[in-house]
């Protein structure tokens, strides 16, 4: 009784109802997804409230050279001659000696600006964002210092990598609009 | 004096307390008598959204030109050009993140999580290839995916695969999906990401594991057609159950099939299926049903509860769960000395109990979840079971739409493509024949 074109029409009226179910489901799922989602894109930062300095953002990087790097709040820089973020403990001179410096790569640029006050810049390709000058500048310093994701070399990766080995939970993921979680009176968007 | 104008000015702004904390210097910043100025915080900006939506412009793009070039076109030297690109600018230029592969653990995680906000681009990431496959089939595997593109473009020499171990290998890509979902759901890991063999030759660089797995695998899929697609690829599995019910599908010939048996020569990838003896042969018998609808029902009983077994241990992934069972040793004095994690933890003032409770939680979300992960393997191996067990006929060569990523290699050496070798092969019989 039923000619095969019946059973085409049968196949086909099926296989449309399938689709336009799928087609319902992913625009369901999307739908709700687009609901939770935003419009910005999300991109991966530290926390330097959180930071431990615990070293796993200068190895666990994807890149080479970690898009981690440390960055000076000026404002709250005390420019310290013995800056204890710059200088070993118990330096021998408060010179920019390499065997004086905490930095293992020297990317720290101590300038003498006026008595008794010196600069204290980042060389950010030499940085390796180890958190060394970091540790040291918290400890007896003001905090001025501290590591910030740099978004010129971040790569934006779906898991970042360094988020994964962070021991305190510091990295997270913020808007792109607001990319950084900086320290200080910038820490407001000024 | 301008800085503690600035610090009362702050300190009335509750969200902000914390900047007056930071505030507290030890070393009051000077106040410089020469010209000197305090430099800026240099930010440099991320990706900017238009990139983003750029991104999703081409994707769609690359869609549509893939469909174009596979069903009207049929080239496989265009298709070739396209993956090229693909490969250039999905994988190397845009560094492989964020996937289409990827994607569907962001999504996992924002249906699962409401403190999650997805961006929309991955969203589009995400849905863009599932509606073209429900319309085209496997488009974005044929060329758009730069894993896929990056793999089909090192084939050489492609090695038949057993079909039944290509079943049994497929299923990893079912168990793989199901993994990918509960992790990301319980906010764990984004093992697709972690575990990813190619990401690291887009970014050229990567740890040991990752770039050996990748060469690995790279090496071969010069010898057995895209690996990771077939056996692998959990986003894979999501596009090879949409084309079963795709609007169109790869049809081999262009005129008609002559049953010469090249195209099954032609695909690397196994998804071409031959022509079945006529019906009403010796041996073939009416499946049961009921049975087996009962055996899939059977199998995700047992899968779900070996899943839950299973996810428990897995919970570990879970910074909260691994940090938990860190603190929970120490005080048992089971193991000595602090991790970095721990000792954080210990400053932080939390208690232990919260801490484990948090954990706990999790891996009851991981018991939970692996009941429908065991139950999701079940259902795919039932499945399978089940597809196997029904008879279906075919009079020609037909490419199975769940398998075929559309790479358009079966097209050229197809003689019914060719209008005058389908008209002259006359003296076989052709598929109404039969």
């Amino acid at each position: 009784m039923a000619k095969p074109t019946d059973a085409t029409n049968r196949r086909e009226f099926l296989g449309a109802s399938l689709r336009g179910a799928c087609l319902l489901g992913v625009g369901g799922l999307t739908g709700l997804t687009v609901a939770r989602g935003k419009a910005d894109d999300l991109v991966w930062q530290l926390d330097p409230q959180k930071c431990i300095q615990c070293d796993n953002c200068a190895t666990h990087c994807v890149l080479e050279e970690s898009a981690v790097k440390c960055v000076n709040s000026y404002e709250m820089c005390g420019y310290c001659d013995l800056c204890t973020g710059y200088f070993e403990p118990e330096p021998n001179a408060l010179d920019t000696g390499a065997e004086n410096q905490l930095c293992p790569t020297g990317a720290i640029i101590r300038t003498f600006v006026e008595d008794p006050y010196f600069s204290y810049d980042i060389d950010e390709p030499l940085c390796v964002g180890c958190g060394k000058c970091v540790k040291g500048c918290a400890q007896f310093g003001n905090g001025s210092l501290y590591l910030q994701v740099r978004h010129d070399r971040c790569l934006n990766c779906n898991e970042c990598s360094i988020a994964r080995a962070c021991p305190t939970q510091a990295f997270r993921r913020v808007p792109a609009s607001k990319a950084y979680l900086l320290k200080g009176r910038e820490a407001q968007g000024a | 004096m301008r800085r503690w104008l600035n610090v009362v000015r702050v300190a009335w702004a509750p969200l902000l307390l914390t900047s007056v904390a930071w505030a507290m210097e030890r070393f009051p910043p000077p106040d410089f008598e020469t010209a000197y100025r305090l430099p800026k915080t240099q930010v440099p900006l991320p990706r900017t959204l238009l990139q983003e939506y750029l991104d999703v412009a081409l994707l769609a793009l690359a869609l549509s030109l893939a469909a174009y070039l596979v069903y009207k076109r049929r080239s496989r030297r265009e298709l070739t050009l396209l993956s090229v690109f693909s490969v250039a600018y999905f994988g190397f230029w845009r560094k492989g993140c964020v996937c289409a592969i990827g994607s569907l653990q962001n999504v996992s995680l924002a249906l699962a999580d409401r403190a999650y906000h997805v961006p929309l681009t991955v969203v589009a990431f995400f849905a863009l290839p599932l509606v073209f496959a429900l319309f085209f089939g496997r488009t974005f595997c044929a060329a758009v995916c730069p894993h896929g593109a990056l793999q089909d473009l090192v084939l050489v020499r492609p090695v038949k695969v057993p079909a039944w171990l290509e079943r049994a290998l497929s299923l990893l890509a079912h168990v793989y999906l199901g993994a990918a979902v509960l992790f990301a759901a319980t906010g764990s890991a984004f093992v697709i990401c972690r575990y990813d063999p190619f990401v690291g030759f887009f970014r050229l660089s990567g740890s040991y594991g990752m770039l050996a797995t990748g060469a690995g695998l790279l090496l071969l899929a010069a010898f057995v057609g895209r690996p990771y697609c077939r056996f692998l690829c959990p986003y894979g599995v999501l596009l090879r159950m949409l084309s079963w019910i795709s609007k169109w599908r790869v049809v081999i010939y262009k005129y008609r099939c002559t049953l010469c048996g090249i195209c099954p020569e032609a695909c690397p990838y196994g998804a071409v299926l031959e022509p079945t003896p006529p019906a009403g042969a010796a041996g073939s018998r009416q499946p049961r049903l009921a049975l087996l609808g009962a055996q899939v029902v059977a199998l995700m009983a047992v899968f779900g509860w070996v899943g839950s077994r299973v996810a428990v241990p897995l919970s570990a992934s879970h910074p909260t769960v691994s940090l938990a069972e860190r603190v929970y040793l120490e005080d048992a004095g089971k193991v000595k000395g602090t991790t970095d994690a721990s000792a954080n933890f210990r400053n932080s003032g939390q208690s232990s109990k919260e801490l484990l409770d948090q954990a706990g939680v999790i891996a009851h979300q991981f018991a939970s979840g692996g009941w429908l992960w065991g139950a999701w393997i079940g259902l795919a191996l039932g499945g399978m079971l089940f597809a196997q067990s029904l008879p279906r006929e075919r009079a020609e060569y037909e490419a199975e739409r769940g398998a075929c990523v559309a790479c358009a290699r079966c097209f050229e050496p197809c003689p019914g493509s060719r209008k005058a070798a389908a008209d002259t092969e006359t003296e076989r019989p052709g598929p109404a024949a039969l």
